[in-house]
């Protein structure tokens, strides 16, 4: 029977020669995470089944980042859970103010995942790791639970549509403008309960983090997971990080999807989501003008170092236009202080921005800059629903570090050409 | 597993911070979310809704975070029962596992107006609309999920040893 890459990553993982679309496997678990707002629900039901120890300690991670460094007292009381439950368990992967980073940029980042791992994760961009051959999807506490317990948990072999990538990028266009071009050609619920695959030889020309970044966004048009195919990049990033041996699975050429895409790369321009969905998107023939009144440069989506230079590029030397707050934040401590050390952090502030410590902070509308009613962002994050980042009458405009930072300049949505 | 209210209505691609924005995140107490149960979408959700009433909704309900508060303030705050097109994947797997019933069906979303008096039959899958005196076919809802819903949820289930 002919499988997709994710089809082979189940199977394997359930112990199995074969399986097919809608199927349903017991898999075993490579990795189980959680944050500080997941976790602490998670670990309530843990200890209502009455488990007494993790099923692996070295493979159960908790990260500490949507509310931490504690923003209230109730979101201190929610890490000192996590906190003490990981010291009980002796949970070697903890990761807390001082080592953590966002989540999805932290784990690739340690060498945590590497291909053909299958990952569960408590907050729906787990569906990151897919950019390095992984199987990896989001999931809510409870099932965080049982796999924290277990090490294993059910799915429903998903069906695939595949996205063969051809061609290279333009400048000032990255993994962001490819996520949601394609979303805002499928919508956001176009892959509902599906894979997404990214085969083509434009793969090659994606960096891994363009790839992250894509991946990251595959929940955003409903899919299980987003997975690319892994060539010497995916290998070179993974070997600097981890010494697990690990297999690179590849579709079989007669695997059945339910679709096919051609993406022609270098046809892909600066993409930005218009409020409130991600699949509205627009590009800048059809923006206008539209005045802002904050960026935030960081998140899981485009935190990483490479974000941050591109975003650097575009301020250096310039100023932050008057009545806009930008916001900068590096997505893990290695970035931040790689930042430091390069000038990154010079750049930005010399710009007009702020740098922050690693944060989910604004994107989720929890602290570090929320937005009044009447209030626009330009935002490098996932998400731009109602009240994502503060009011319900305040708006979110999703787009590319380039973008953000050409905004911030401008005062406005606008085209990093323009600045 | 019959269940009876009004039926509250929403359209398309209702998100999970709409349902409970992440600012009240920083608690997992389930009165406490129920209390801001869909406050961004609906300023008088909390204030209309009683227990037992069915919320109704179209394509792609609960997409976006995998915050298990959404299914959990929804079900605190007395719904006994979602019924929408579609749903997303992470809310669907939660709602089931927190033991919030969920089903979908398109002739029951067409057919049921804010504040009608409906009647959910999920051991036959027949949904009455009793102020039209419409019905609608569904599939009947497997008894091993009507045992996570009646026993409070999966870990609950797990618990009584219901599911082993």
């Amino acid at each position: 029977m002919a499988m997709t890459m994710t089809q082979k990553i189940l199977a394997k993982h359930a112990g199995l020669d074969s399986v097919e679309a809608g199927q349903l496997v017991l898999v075993g678990l490579d990795r189980v995470l959680g944050n500080d707002i997941t976790s602490p629900v998670a670990i309530k039901e843990f200890q209502k089944i009455g488990a007494t120890q993790v099923f692996d300690k070295d493979k159960v991670t908790m990260v500490m980042d949507h509310f931490a460094p504690n923003k209230d007292i109730k979101a201190a009381i929610q890490c000192k859970m996590c906190r003490d439950f990981c010291d009980a368990h002796e949970v070697t992967h903890f990761y807390d103010v001082g080592q953590m980073g966002i989540e999805h940029a932290l784990l690739p980042e340690k060498g945590l995942v590497v291909p053909g791992d299958v990952v569960i994760g408590a907050d729906s961009h787990t569906c990151t790791y897919g950019a390095l051959g992984a199987f990896s999807t989001g999931v809510g506490s409870t099932d965080m639970a049982c796999g924290m317990a277990t090490g294993k948990a059910w799915f429903k072999v998903p069906s695939a549509i595949k996205f063969v990538l051809k061609g290279k990028l333009n400048k000032y266009v990255s993994g962001k403008d490819v996520i949601l071009h394609i979303i805002g050609k499928i919508g956001v619920d176009g892959a509902l309960y599906k894979s997404m695959e990214f085969v083509g030889e434009g793969v090659k020309s994606l960096t891994v983090f363009d790839r992250l970044t894509i991946s990251n966004m595959a929940i955003e048009a409903g899919a299980k997971n987003g997975i690319f195919e892994v060539d010497e990049q995916t290998v070179a990033y993974v070997k600097e990080r981890s010494d697990r041996e690990f297999t690179a699975y590849t579709a079989d050429e007669d695997a059945v999807y339910d679709e096919t895409y051609e993406i022609d790369l270098s046809q892909i321009q600066s993409t930005v989501a218009f409020p409130h969905l991600p699949e509205n998107t627009r590009t800048f023939d059809e923006i206008g003008d539209i005045k802002i009144d904050q960026v935030v440069i960081g998140s899981c989506t485009n935190g990483h170092y490479k974000d941050l230079e591109e975003a650097a590029e575009i301020l250096k030397g310039k100023k932050v236009a008057k009545r806009v707050r930008a916001i900068v934040i590096p997505a893990t401590q290695d970035i931040y202080l790689k930042a430091v050390e390069n000038g990154l952090v010079k750049t930005f502030i010399e710009a007009g921005c702020i740098v922050s410590t690693p944060t989910c902070g604004p994107c989720l509308g929890g602290y570090m800059g929320i937005l009044a009613a009447g209030e626009r962002a330009v935002a490098t994050t996932n998400r731009n629903f109602v009240g994502r980042m503060g009011d319900v009458k305040s708006e979110v405009y999703l787009a590319s570090p380039a973008v953000a930072a050409a905004s911030a300049i401008a005062g406005k949505i606008a085209s990093p050409l323009e600045v | 597993m019959i269940f009876n209210g009004k039926a509250i209505k929403y359209g398309d691609n209702v998100d999970t911070d709409v349902i409970i924005p992440a600012r009240y995140l920083n608690t997992s107490d389930h009165k406490e979310l129920a209390s801001h149960c869909m406050e961004d979408i609906d300023r008088d959700f909390t204030k209309k809704v009683q227990s037992g009433d069915i919320m109704i909704a179209g394509f792609n309900f609960g997409c976006g975070s995998s915050r298990e508060h959404a299914p959990i303030a929804i079900k605190a705050s007395g719904i006994s029962l979602v019924i929408a097109r579609s749903f997303a994947r992470i809310f669907y797997r939660n709602s089931i596992n927190i033991g919030l019933a969920i089903l979908e069906c398109d002739e029951a979303v067409d057919g049921i107006s804010e504040g009608d008096k409906v009647e959910a039959d999920l051991d036959n899958g027949i949904i009455y609309n009793r102020t039209t005196g419409k019905s609608f076919k569904t599939q009947p809802f497997p008894a091993f999920i009507q045992e996570i819903i009646t026993n409070g949820g999966l870990v609950s289930s797990i618990q009584k040893g219901v599911i082993k």
